[in-house]
């Protein structure tokens, strides 16, 4: 790692103008990835300024229909928060399959969206269930929030505090899990909102990140079952191919694990 | 520079050290705590976890400073005097270990999953909650036999105090 400085912020406020005074810094979070990829040396903020103790930033509420979580929460106290678990159960498993039980102890909501990983849960979570993203500057809808691989709607500076989530009537998550990255070779995230919109949406899959398909959310309002997915067909084009799948096979992954997301949501 | 202060097995320490240092350096370089080791060094194979407040994370995953005021326990604070912790009893008793690399991650991530699940722990949610822990050696069979067995030492010696 190269030589850094390391600021804990107490409040968001201080963060922010910690890094406005600072020449290249990045928000520190979790650290679950920030911290790896800073020992390869692929990144060298000046300085790193650590969010992960600003108490207004940690914790899960519910409130009505609404689903808040605060964005310095991390993976374990999402997956086992009794709030989580009885409004968006989903939700809270999701976070129950992210990286391992010690990333999970560190690593957060807010440090997940914000790197955008093409490969990660939360994102896929965030668009299904319409969630809308809060930061020290405005609210953003998850529909505008994610821009592509490791890009967002995030200014230089601007920090997420929270993300809230409407409670849905239905919702599912099924992940092909990468047996040694814990990432999603391709997982489905699918939700039925109160007012009967369908939304679904896949992580892993496309060579631009996060994306919603259009195709399964309109055989679903057709008819809400796995067996309504058995004919679609997802075009493999845009979509990742590596070492591990095709762009063919993350094409059927769309499907099946939407099929089995369904399935879960009940 | 930044001084970091921690409290290690108990014991209040304070170190200087550059702030890109991660908390297993200080661990292993500036307070000789050996036990905990340096796998892999890309946070996947867990040699290096430690309890910090309480939770099992991955010392190489983190910096000094993001410790400052915690409470760390590593592998060397576990045993009370001679008398071994029961779960590394259980991984001696059952052969839980064969070049000992791994053992101290895993010694200080079974301990915080038998925390977490108490005696409603079986074979595959062992197997499961291991899955941020690398062995090479031991093909992981008589790991998980040590974890349940020491599930039980536990459950029996919390039952005592």
């Amino acid at each position: 790692m190269y030589q850094t400085t390391y600021h804990r912020a107490s409040s968001v406020d201080e963060a922010a103008s910690l890094f406005g005074k600072s020449s290249e810094a990045k928000f520190l979070a979790g650290g679950q990835t920030l911290l790896p990829v800073m020992k390869q040396r692929l990144a060298a903020p000046t300085d790193v300024i650590d969010l992960g103790k600003i108490k207004d930033m940690i914790g899960v509420e519910a409130s009505g229909d609404t689903l808040t979580i605060k964005a310095a929460t991390p993976h374990y106290d999402v997956a086992t928060s009794d709030a989580a678990k009885k409004a968006i159960p989903a939700l809270a498993y999701l976070a129950s399959l992210i990286g391992d039980p010690a990333v999970r102890y560190r690593g957060t909501i807010g440090g997940s969206i914000a790197n955008n990983d093409p490969a990660a849960d939360y994102p896929a979570g965030l668009l299904a269930l319409g969630a809308t993203v809060k930061t020290n500057k405005r609210s953003i809808a998850a529909d505008d929030f994610f821009k592509g691989l490791f890009t967002t709607a995030l200014e230089d500076g601007e920090i997420i505090t929270a993300v809230s989530f409407p409670v849905p009537a239905k919702a599912g998550y099924a992940k092909m899990r990468h047996p040694a990255s814990r990432f999603a070779l391709t997982a489905v995230f699918v939700a039925q909102t109160k007012s009967g919109e369908i939304r679904v949406a896949a992580t892993g899959a496309s060579q631009s990140g996060v994306m919603r398909v259009g195709v399964i959310e309109a055989a679903l309002k057709a008819n809400w079952s796995p067996s309504a997915l058995d004919s679609v067909n997802i075009p493999a084009s845009g979509l990742l191919a590596d070492i591990h799948g095709t762009a063919e096979y993350r094409a059927n992954l769309v499907k099946v694990m939407a099929q089995r997301a369904v399935a879960a949501a009940g | 520079m930044s001084t970091v202060k921690l409290t290690v097995n108990g014991k209040a320490v304070a170190v200087d050290v550059e702030d890109r240092t991660l908390l297993v350096h200080v661990l292993r370089d500036h307070l000789n705590l050996t036990g905990t080791h340096v796998g892999c060094d890309t946070s996947q194979c867990g040699a290096c976890v430690v309890h910090m407040d309480g939770r099992a994370v991955k010392s190489c995953t983190m910096l000094a400073g993001q410790a400052d005021g915690a409470n760390v326990t590593t592998i060397e604070g576990i045993a009370k005097g001679d008398e071994l912790h029961p779960m590394q009893a259980a991984f001696r008793d059952n052969h839980g270990l064969q070049c000992g690399y791994c053992t101290p991650g895993m010694i200080m991530s079974a301990i915080d999953i038998v925390h977490r699940h108490g005696g409603q722990l079986d074979e595959a949610t062992v197997r499961q909650e291991l899955e941020g822990n690398i062995c090479r050696c031991t093909g992981y069979h008589n790991i998980v036999k040590a974890v349940l067995d020491a599930a039980g030492r536990m459950k029996v010696s919390q039952a005592a105090e």
